[in-house]
C-alpha cells in the first residue's frame, strides 16, 4: 500500500477536532495506552516478578513460618492475607509507579509522549489501566493461595464485598496519586528502588501487615495511624476476617470505617497535589 | 531506500507536508535568551525558517543548539523573547499543534519491549492523519525489523526508529537533533535522500548536526549557533565564499598555505618562482568547514 491510499482510507474531518472531542480522544488513546501498558508489563520478567510474584512468596514464607492463630478461630494466615491484600495496592499503585515514572522519564518515554498530540490524559488512563491489571492479578492470586494453604474465605455478603470495592478503589487511588507525587520528587530512576521500598516495607511493619497490629506498642500506632496502609489492612481485615474479630482491634473501636475513608481520601488530595505541582515529562539538561 | 515512496505520498496527502494552514514563516524567533542559574545558554537569538526550508543549526558542543530546538518543540520554556513556530508560541500550543509537528529525539532509550510495528502502529494513532506505519517502516529501513524488539536494535537503527516516529504523523515541520549520530557512513546517505525528498515534498526542516558535510548536503540554510547566538547564517555557499586556498611545497621541504582572493596571480607567480612545476601545487575553495573553524577562532578571540 503507497501512502497515499493510506491517507484515503482516513476519515474526513478527524484532524479537526481536537477541542470538540477532547474527552473520545482521551479516552480512545487511553484505551491504546492500556494496552501497551499491559505488553510492556508481561514482556518484563523483572517487574512482574517484583510487582505480582513477590507479594506471593512473601505469603508462603510466612504463613509456613507463622501458623498460630491472632484470636479464637482466627489463624494467622487469615490475618496475613487481609494485610497482604492491603499490601498490593502499595506495590501497585505506590511502589510501582514511583518506581516507573522515573524509569521513563529518563529514557524519555514521557518527553517522546509529550511532543505528540496525545493527550496527557491519556498517559495516566494508561498508568491507571496497569496498576489495575497488577492489582487485580494480585489480589486474585492471593486470595486463591489464602484460601488454599490457609482458611482464607471470600466475602461472604454484598455489604463485604461493597467494603472491599470501596477501599481497593480509594486505596489505589491513593496510593498512585503518592506514587506519582514521589515519582515527581525523585530526580533519576537509579535512586527510585532504594527510596520506595524500604518505605514499603517500614509500613508493613508498623501497619499489621507483618505483625498482629494490636500487638504493636503505642508509639508505632501513633505513627501508623498517619499513614494510609495501616487503614487498608484494617479495612481488608474487615472484608476478609469474621466479624467477630472487630472485637480484637485495638482500643476497641472496631472496623472505623468513616475513619480509613477520611485518611485515604486525605492522602489522595495530598498526592494529587504534590503530583501535579512536582511532575514532569522529562529532565531539563543543559545544552 | 524507497524515496520516491514517501515524495508521493508526502504531495498527494490530504494534511501533507505541503505548507498549509496558515502563511509567515515557520519559525520566527527574535531576541530569545535562556538562563540557567548564571548562565546564559541563550544570548539574544534571532532565527527565522520559511516555509518548506530546510535550515541546519550547526555548532559545537554546549553553543545552543539542543535549548534552542527544544524550545522551539515546546519542550522547555524560555527566559525572555518571542517565538512563533506554525504561527503559534509553542510555550502555550496545544494538542491540534503539536499534530502538525514532528520531533527526532537525541538520547532516547524507551519503549525497548514493543517491537518496532508496534510502536510506529501506535504512535501513528495519536495523529489525525498519519502515515501508513508500514511504508514509514520502510522509508527508514526498517521493514526486516519490524517484528524485532526495539531493545535489540543497533544504535543506528534505534535512530533510524526516531526518526520513524518523527515522521509518522505527516508533520509540516520537522524537527531532528542530531539525527545520523551513530549511522554508519551508507546509513548516513539513505537517510540524507529521505529527508531530501521530504523537503522536495514541502516539509519544512529544522536540523541541528555536527557533521558540516550533512549541512551543507541538506540545508537551504545554514545557521552557525556559537555561544548562544547566530553567529552566521546564510546558504553553504555563501558561507563558504571567501578566500581561496593555496598550497604548495617551498624549496626548504617545508608546507605553505596562503589565502587569497587572487589565486591565478598567486600562481603565476609561484611558477616564476620555481621556474615551470610548482611542488605538490594544490589550489582549493574555502570549505564550510574552514569557515565553521575560522568564525569559532574568531569568536574565542573577541572572548
Amino acid at each position: 500500500m503507497s501512502l497515499s491510499t493510506a491517507a484515503a482510507l482516513i476519515p474526513e474531518g478527524q484532524g479537526h477536532s481536537f477541542e470538540a472531542r477532547a474527552w473520545r480522544r482521551a479516552l480512545r488513546i487511553g484505551g491504546l495506552r492500556i494496552a501497551i501498558e499491559l505488553k510492556e508489563l508481561v514482556r518484563n520478567p523483572m517487574a512482574l516478578m517484583f510487582t505480582v510474584l513477590f507479594p506471593l512468596i512473601l505469603f508462603i514464607i510466612f504463613v509456613s513460618v507463622f501458623t498460630g492463630h491472632v484470636a479464637p478461630g482466627v489463624n494467622f494466615s487469615q490475618y496475613f492475607a487481609a494485610g497482604m491484600i492491603a499490601s498490593g495496592a502499595f506495590y501497585a499503585g505506590f511502589q510501582n509507579l514511583a518506581i516507573a515514572v522515573p524509569i521513563e522519564r529518563d529514557n524519555r518515554t514521557l518527553k517522546r509522549l509529550r511532543g505528540t498530540p496525545m493527550p496527557p490524559a491519556a498517559y495516566f488512563i494508561g498508568k491507571t489501566g496497569a496498576v489495575i491489571a497488577v492489582y487485580v492479578v494480585q489480589v486474585a492470586l492471593l486470595i486463591g493461595l489464602g484460601s488454599l494453604f490457609g482458611d482464607l474465605q471470600l466475602p461472604g455478603t454484598a455489604g463485604r464485598w461493597l467494603t472491599f470495592a470501596w477501599v481497593s478503589v480509594l486505596g489505589l487511588t491513593a496510593t498512585s496519586l503518592c506514587g506519582l507525587a514521589v515519582s515527581g520528587l525523585i530526580r533519576r530512576s537509579e535512586g527510585a528502588a532504594a527510596i520506595v521500598s524500604p518505605v514499603v516495607v517500614v509500613l508493613q511493619f508498623i501497619s499489621g501487615v507483618f505483625f498482629q497490629y494490636g500487638s504493636l506498642p503505642g508509639w508505632m500506632h501513633d505513627i501508623a495511624s498517619v499513614f494510609p496502609l495501616r487503614w487498608l489492612a484494617l479495612g481488608m481485615r474487615s472484608v476478609f476476617l469474621p466479624a467477630r474479630f472487630a472485637a480484637f482491634e485495638p482500643g476497641g473501636h472496631g472496623w472505623q470505617h468513616g475513619v480509613t475513608a477520611l485518611v485515604l481520601a486525605a492522602w489522595a488530595v495530598i498526592g494529587f497535589a504534590v503530583a501535579a505541582r512536582r511532575f514532569r515529562w522529562s529532565n531539563e539538561h543543559r545544552g | 531506500m524507497p524515496r520516491r515512496v514517501v515524495v508521493a505520498a508526502a504531495a498527494s496527502g490530504k494534511h501533507g507536508g505541503m505548507p498549509t494552514g496558515g502563511t509567515g514563516p515557520a519559525v520566527e524567533v527574535t531576541g530569545v535568551t535562556k538562563r540557567y542559574g548564571d548562565v546564559w545558554a541563550l544570548a539574544g537569538l534571532d532565527l527565522r525558517v520559511e516555509r518548506g526550508e530546510c535550515v541546519a543549526l550547526l555548532g559545537p558542543n554546549g553553543a545552543g543548539k539542543t535549548t534552542t530546538v527544544e524550545i522551539l518543540e515546546g519542550y522547555r520554556p524560555r527566559t525572555a523573547g518571542t517565538v512563533s513556530v506554525l504561527g503559534e508560541d509553542p510555550g502555550k500550543a496545544g494538542e491540534a499543534w503539536r499534530a502538525r509537528i514532528g520531533i527526532v529525539l537525541q538520547d532516547a532509550t524507551d519503549q525497548g519491549l514493543l517491537t518496532v510495528g508496534e510502536v510506529v502502529r501506535h504512535f501513528a494513532a495519536y495523529y489525525p492523519s498519519p502515515r501508513d506505519p508500514d511504508d514509514v517502516i520502510a522509508a527508514v529501513g526498517l521493514t526486516e525489523k519490524r517484528s524485532a524488539r526495539v531493545v535489540g536494535l543497533s544504535g543506528g537503527q534505534r535512530r533510524r526508529l526516531d526518526v520513524a516516529l518523527g515522521l509518522v504523523g505527516r508533520p509540516q515541520l520537522l524537527f531532528l537533533d542530531e539525527p545520523t549520530t551513530g549511522f554508519d557512513p551508507e546509513a548516513r546517505r539513505q537517510f540524507w535522500d529521505l529527508i531530501s525528498a521530504l523537503r522536495e515534498a514541502g516539509t519544512t526542516i529544522l536540523l541541528t548536526t555536527h557533521y558540516l558535510e550533512e549541512a551543507e548536503h541538506l540545508a537551504d540554510r545554514v545557521a552557525m549557533v556559537v555561544r548562544g547566538r547566530i553567529a552566521a547564517s546564510g546558504t553553504p555557499a555563501s558561507l563558504r565564499h571567501g578566500p581561496t586556498i593555496v598550497t604548495w611545497r617551498d624549496a626548504g621541504g617545508v608546507r605553505r598555505s596562503e589565502e587569497t582572493a587572487t589565486p591565478t596571480q598567486l600562481v603565476t607567480a609561484l611558477a616564476a618562482h620555481f621556474g615551470g612545476e610548482v611542488p605538490e601545487l594544490a589550489v582549493a575553495p574555502r570549505t564550510l568547514e574552514d569557515a565553521y573553524l575560522r568564525l569559532l577562532s574568531d569568536e574565542g578571540d573577541a572572548a
